[in-house]
């Protein structure tokens, strides 16, 4: 019995008028914990009542501190009726369940409502008393920090990173309940609003019972997510990554330090280490610096052995496990192959990679859920890795249990380590899940980047040594080591045109660079970065059950494909060559599915300059060649546009220093490929891609010419406009005070019955195009600004019916100073590796010939992975249903899932090193532009907290000094009156204000102001104009803070923060 | 296709000042598009047709949701569903309350029933105005009023307190409810030059000087200091002291002296000197006849008719100046004080402080 939770309800404000006779209102308050309910007074006559309850006190487990929300319900007393419910608010107490956290939970809450929204205002008084628990099987885990924050949160530094959890949890959804059938839908809502609310109670506890288990004292990343199966139930689930977190003594320490940097972790932390890592301390440490001298280093990615063999064994089980909906059902035995092929290629590499990789393959997953990193943490990134599976939700044997849910993610999990294996990698980085969920398919993804990750960071001890800094400076200075290929070049796990490293001219890198993560902050970029998105449309015939799935099954890979190449070409048109946050969305509809790939663009120094997009006639003569002449105008001058626009003008200083170690470029007028090619035709083209190769686009029919077309439609953002979906914006550093965190959804009817792929991609480019012109004309007061974090997604929600909901941040720059910035850092840097870089043109020139021919010959063993490789050469756009024939053949091998990696090489040697750029991160709130915002203002001896939002870790000029616990809150709203309430949009308006305040109203009540890493998990619409009815789900997640502004601080502490603090002169802290 | 739901909601509530005035100024979304159209908002940020009527249907939902707080605007204050800067918060209140003169004009003095509410349309034809923007500002009269009359203590100070608003449009609030609630006649041909500025000035006048609450009153009895309504009926004792100054004209001797001191003064002073002191008498009598009446609250009505028809037609018929009529005024005031046999001197201060001040205010074209 170790916990006394107390409460207390204080007064009623702004009540509805619930009885029309006196136009007022005798308000009291139920107030529930487990099955204790304890009552106020009535309040007679009052819409703003003062109850001044008692305390009440419930004594229950800690367990169930965990689990239960408080719930208090106000009420109208009714003398001769029931008493009628005048709204409910949960108040999740998990946040005082840590020591560091809130003490106490002390505000107004809103009263909400399904059915009428906020009705009112109750403040409430919440504590927690915690007994020492003496149960040492215990079921709870009460002190485990959960963050969402997918960064090592500011003011507290990892001590050791301990690596994936997951949990998942399943329950019967009350709204398929028989007793839905006769109860209000209040109750129904309400029921499911509790019932979700226990649930990722429950699984917040299990999750942290696991972290206890590995050592860890925190769960960052932490992604929680519901699946609305239907009938078969109601999944909660989660992954995080498991630290251990120590806390840098408050404003001490400079943000930058928040990063933990191995050589400032005490040694104290050692015993931390989790079990499962301890057990192969040995030579990690010597290792990195015996790689130190070049020819070693070089040896590794060149020696024969490395990459993951593909044994013929390996595409099958990769293929059982993702594409095939119709064998979803049997459990996947295929398992044993993914792991022994990494076995097999164990002995043979360097020690190394041996040793690291051994370190993790102990671990059951080597994901980590963090998309930015302590700079050397990441050591190399392969490239993204994703894979998908179509299930059937009728088919679950015992739907009430977690067991084949878990099935299936463990065999995504599986395919996703084993793509990483392939491309030599032993972790996967910015790793994420999800579902689409249509009837009773249902699409499970899973997607992240495949890395090479700082042994240091993996097992105990390690990160005591504190001298170790310069041996990894070596190999790969921070700049551009992460771009350099962790797998071996002869073996390469697709066809990738290398090049040495443009910037330390030691290792090989891709052309093109791919990733799920954040831009690493001591990455060299040049220019600004931008946001760009593929998006796609198949129809597909409707269809039930396993028919259905199959179908579905057998667009995917299609779609991946079409994305693809997509993204590659919008990357060149941009003169760009790496995609960082890379995320694909493929939601399923009815009859239609929708793709949505968004990424944030980037020009990395080190890797190669892309060449332009060459258009080419399928037969010369086919079409007019005026008009190719003509298109290829357009694209040649949207290309200097857009290099213009930004400002990607990367030194040409290592221009001639690069010219001899790449084999000379063969200037072909024109590329052909298509996918049934024979391997050596293969061969033929990858040798054919000299760095200045053009990428070439075919026409040979008016599709291919529409593809062209919406490829140019993207329109830039207006002048003063960036936009970016990473958590940094490549180039951008120097923000201002201004943040405004927005929500918008967007639901198109489709009324036209018979759209073809053609017309419906472009009205979903469309909508997507006018949203983001829609954001920057609102926000057009906020010019120079840049959109962070601009996250959409894409659901359908009706046969017909698109929706798009996006959430983002927009944040003020100062112009000024980033001209300065980009214009000063080139120089110096460049001269600098040039000069390095001269030193072994020969080996290069062997290497990278000798290369193409190896994975010309391996092609057949991964086919499926060539196709949609960044790389491709050419892509053919010949019609669609070209396309199918020969990729149906190839599918049938293959698996559908899709691995890309990106690879490449070229030129360019400054670094931006826009690490001091990294200080965005420091500082946090400030919304809207004015910096009159604040925090309170009274009227009536009351006030009302200002409580930023924002999706990203930081708020710029404010730095967050204290982390509260997560929000995770839940809600439903549902009408019967939608046209009085303004129809759907009015509805839907006003419950996102709603959730909004609700949010707001709870971190201020925990004493905080502001929330970081906010997200909308999700929005579902469903709506019946017909009978006037909407109902809406919204979840939304985020940490609570504490912030205060940098120049605040500064004056009290010492900081030696840059930040740019630019007026934050904002926000209240409490 | 069609566009079935889009909404933009931001944490900080946005709102441009620009569509907020459509809106309150009644435009529908459309006819709003339209005017944004051609004041050139499209050139910032390339925005099209359908980015703007999407802006304008977010921002007009906005403030329809944000209506009912403006209502009780202290509630906008300390509300949770929108979060907007305290700065905004003020230039919401002050533009919804804001109202127009011309509109204002037409219902001023009038009773502020469901009855003139009917009448609306007819209002917002002659005014121009829309029907919805009449509706909003008769409404925010009318909730003024309501709110008002149940507080004791100074008018002005009320509604600014309670409405929180800047202190001008508080006073011209003031002037509304003080009209509406002595029902002062404002719309006969003869008064239609005169703006509503013109009244509110007047308004102040009178409530500063002739209600209860009227400051540096000593005469009143002190339980009467906090009376209801202080500030929005005029003091029943001051109007009843009043018919005691008809002595001014009804006793020949008091009439002649008065004339003879104010011709003295003016003598050579004035070009229209001549027709002073031929009008003399009739003004004068004009004057005090309307003071000896206001114990009628069907002549409190006509004061200012009376005061144009006794007084400023006859003036301006004479082709007084306004200097002219300042001098006059003046000189006729302060003589009066010399009259020994008159002893209602702080009466007739009283009175004619402000009749003095609003026929100055109400002497042009």
């Amino acid at each position: 019995m170790p916990g006394k939770l107390k409460a207390k309800i204080v007064a009623g404000r702004h009540l509805p008028v619930m009885d029309r006779a006196s136009d007022l209102t005798d308000a009291f308050v139920e107030v529930k914990f487990g099955n204790t309910t304890f009552k106020t007074d009535v309040c007679p006559k009052s819409l703003n009542p003062q109850w001044n309850s008692e305390w009440f006190k419930f004594e229950v487990d800690d367990e169930d501190l965990q689990d239960e929300p408080l719930q208090i319900t106000v009420l109208d007393h009714d003398t001769y009726s029931a008493n009628d419910a005048i709204g409910k608010v949960y108040i999740d107490i998990d946040p005082l369940l840590y020591s560091e956290a809130a003490s106490v939970i002390s505000g107004w809450f809103p009263i909400y409502d399904t059915i009428h929204g906020i009705r009112g205002e109750i403040n409430v008084i919440v504590k927690v008393e915690l007994f020492n628990d003496l149960n040492r099987f215990r079921q709870s885990s009460c002190g485990v920090k959960f963050f969402c924050t997918t960064c090592i949160p500011q003011c507290y530094r990892a001590t050791l990173v301990h690596g994936f959890v997951e949990e998942l949890v399943v329950n019967e959804d009350p709204e398929y309940q028989w007793i839905d059938r006769i109860r209000t839908p209040r109750a129904s809502n309400e029921a499911r609003q509790r019932l979700i609310s226990l649930m990722s109670g429950e699984l917040q506890r299990k999750i942290g019972l696991k972290v206890l288990e590995m050592g860890g004292n925190a769960v960052v990343g932490y992604l929680q997510c519901f699946d609305l199966e239907g009938e078969s139930g109601l999944v909660v689930r989660a992954i995080g990554t498991a630290c251990t977190l120590d806390k840098l003594s408050s404003g001490s320490a400079p943000n930058t330090n928040t990063h933990m940097h191995p050589n400032t972790a005490p040694a104290s932390n050692a015993c931390n280490s989790p079990s499962k890592d301890g057990k192969e301390p040995v030579f990690v440490e010597d290792l990195p610096s015996s790689s130190g001298p070049p020819t070693p280093f070089r040896a590794l990615p060149t020696s024969s052995s490395s990459p993951p063999p593909f044994s013929p064994s390996k595409p099958c089980s990769r293929q059982s496990s993702s594409s095939d909906t119709d064998l979803s059902l049997t459990p996947k035995t295929g398992m044993g192959s993914g792991g022994s092929a990494g076995k097999e290629a164990g002995p043979l590499r360097t020690l190394l990679r041996q040793q690291t990789q051994t370190a993790l393959e102990q671990r059951e997953f080597p994901f980590f859920t963090l998309t930015s990193f302590p700079p050397g943490f990441l050591l190399h990134v392969g490239g993204v890795v994703s894979a998908r599976s179509v299930k059937l939700l009728d088919r679950i044997h015992n739907p009430d249990e977690p067991e084949t849910r878990d099935a299936w993610w463990e065999e995504i999990r599986q395919e996703i380590k084993s793509h990483a294996r392939a491309l030599g990698c032993h972790a996967v980085v910015g790793y994420s899940e999800s579902t689409s969920i249509c009837e009773e398919v249902c699409i499970l993804s899973a997607s992240g980047t495949a890395a090479i990750l700082n042994p240091r960071y993996m097992r105990e001890g390690c990160l005591d040594i504190g001298c170790t800094d310069h041996r990894f400076e070596d190999p790969s200075p921070p700049s551009c080591g992460f771009c350099h290929i962790p797998y071996d070049e002869l073996n390469m796990p697709f066809p990738a045109q290398l090049t040495y490293c443009y910037h330390c001219r030691r290792q090989k890198v891709p052309d093109v660079l791919f990733t799920t993560i954040d831009l690493p902050s001591e990455a060299a970029v040049a220019g600004k970065g931008c946001l760009i998105q593929a998006r796609l449309c198949r129809l597909k015939k409707k269809a039930q059950g396993e028919t259905n799935a199959t179908a579905i099954s057998n667009l995917l890979p299609f779609m991946e494909y079409e994305l693809h190449t997509q993204l590659m070409n919008k990357l060149k048109l941009r003169s760009m060559n790496a995609l960082f946050g890379l995320h694909i969305q493929i939601s399923v509809g009815e009859n239609m599915l929708l793709g949505l790939a968004s990424a944030t663009g980037v020009y990395l120094t080190a890797l190669p300059a892309p060449g332009g997009i060459q258009i080419a006639g399928k037969t010369p003569g086919d079409l007019s060649n005026e008009h190719i002449s003509s298109i290829q105008k357009r694209i040649n001058d949207t290309i200097a546009v857009n290099k213009e626009l930004y400002q990607i003008n990367p030194p040409e200083l290592a221009e001639e220093g690069v010219g001899s170690p790449i084999p000379e470029p063969r200037h072909r007028s024109r590329l052909f490929r298509s996918h049934s090619e024979s391997s050596d035709e293969l061969s033929e083209l990858d040798l054919s891609h000299g760095k200045k190769d053009a990428f070439v686009l075919e026409i040979d029919d008016t599709d291919a010419v529409e593809d062209i077309h919406s490829l140019l439609i993207d329109a830039p953002p207006p002048t003063g406009f960036y936009s970016c979906n990473t958590e940094n914006m490549p180039g951008i550093s120097n923000w201002t005070s201004g943040v405004q965190m927005f929500t918008s959804v967007r639901v198109l009817r489709l009324s036209n019955a018979n759209l073809t792929n053609q017309g419906l991609n472009k009205i979903f480019t469309d909508l997507c195009e006018n949203l983001l012109k829609s954001f920057y004309f609102k926000l057009r007061s906020m010019i120079p600004c840049c959109l962070c974090h601009l996250n959409f997604t894409v659901a359908v929600p009706e046969e017909e019916l698109i929706q798009v909901t996006v959430t983002a941040v927009a944040m003020t720059y100062d112009k000024e100073q980033t001209q300065e910035k980009t214009a000063e850092k080139p120089v110096n840097k460049g001269s600098l590796e040039a000069e390095e870089q001269l030193q072994f043109p020969l080996e290069l020139c062997a290497d990278s010939s000798s290369s193409n021919i190896q994975t010309a010959s391996k092609i057949s063993g991964v086919a499926e992975s060539t196709n949609i490789s960044p790389r491709a050469a050419s892509v053919d756009y010949g019609s669609f249903a070209d396309r199918c024939s020969t990729w149906l053949e190839l599918l049938r091998l293959k698996a559908h899932t899709i691995r890309r990696g990106s690879v490449k090489t070229s030129r360019r040697t400054q670094s931006l090193a826009h690490s001091v750029s990294s200080l965005e991160r420091c500082s946090p709130l400030q919304e809207g532009r004015s910096r009159s915002l604040r925090s309170s203002r009274s009227f009536g001896g009351s006030s009302v907290t200002v409580v930023k939002m924002t999706p990203l870790s930081f708020l710029p000029g404010i730095r967050i000094i204290k982390y509260l616990g997560i929000i995770n809150m839940f809600f439903i709203r549902e009408t019967t009156s939608l046209r009085e309430e303004g129809g759907v949009s009015g509805f839907l308006h006003s419950f996102i204000a709603e959730v909004f305040a609700m949010v707001r109203a709870h971190v201020a009540a925990l004493g905080g102001n502001a929330v970081v890493s906010y997200s909308m998990k999700e929005c579902v619409f469903m709506e019946n104009p017909n009978k006037n009815q909407a109902q809406c789900l919204i979840n939304v997640s985020g940490d609570a803070v504490i912030c205060i502004s940098e120049t605040d601080q500064e004056s009290s502490a010492s900081t030696a923060n840059t930040g740019q603090t630019g007026g934050g002169g904002t926000d209240g802290a409490t | 296709m069609s566009v079935e739901l889009d909404v933009f909601v931001g944490n900080t509530t946005i709102m441009d000042e620009e569509v907020y005035q459509l809106w309150l100024d009644g435009y529908t979304v459309n006819d709003a598009v339209k005017v944004r159209m051609e004041g050139g908002v499209m050139d910032e940020c390339e925005a099209s047709k359908d980015v703007l009527l999407s802006d304008t249907m977010d921002q007009y939902r906005t403030f329809q949701m944000c209506e009912r707080l403006l209502h009780s605007p202290a509630k906008l204050a300390n509300q949770l569903l929108f979060q907007i800067p305290p700065h905004r918060q003020i230039m919401l209140i002050e533009r919804y309350y804001a109202f127009d003169d011309t509109f204002v004009r037409e219902v001023l003095g009038k009773k502020l029933s469901k009855g003139t509410k009917k009448d609306l349309d007819d209002i917002s034809a002659k005014t121009g105005v829309t029907l919805k923007s009449c509706r909003r500002q008769f409404d925010n009269f009318k909730r003024v009023f309501k709110v008002v009359e149940e507080l004791k203590g100074p008018l002005v100070e009320n509604i600014r307190q309670h409405f929180l608003l800047s202190d001008k449009l508080a006073r011209d609030y003031a002037a509304i409810v003080f009209f509406a609630n002595n029902r002062f006649e404002t719309g006969k041909r003869k008064l239609q030059y005169l703006s509503f500025q013109d009244f509110a000035f007047c308004a102040g006048q009178l409530i500063s000087n002739w209600t209860v609450g009227a400051v540096g009153e000593s005469s009143i009895d002190p339980s009467y200091n906090m009376v209801e309504d202080m500030d929005v009926d005029l003091d029943k004792e001051f109007l009843q002291e009043l018919k005691e100054l008809k002595i001014l004209i009804t006793d020949k001797d008091l009439l002649d002296q008065h004339k003879s001191l104010v011709c003295t003064a003016l003598r050579g002073k004035t070009k229209v000197f001549p027709e002073m002191e031929t009008s003399f008498k009739n003004l004068s009598r004009g004057l005090i006849n309307i003071a000896a009446k206001l114990t009628n609250t069907k002549d409190v009505r006509d004061f200012f008719i009376d005061l144009v028809e006794k007084f400023i037609e006859p003036c301006r018929s004479d082709r007084w100046t306004a200097a002219d009529m300042k001098l006059y005024l003046t000189h006729y005031t302060n003589s009066a004080h010399i009259l020994d046999t008159f002893k209602h001197q702080v009466v007739w201060d009283r009175y004619m402080g402000v009749v003095k001040s609003c026929i100055f205010k109400m002497y042009h074209d």
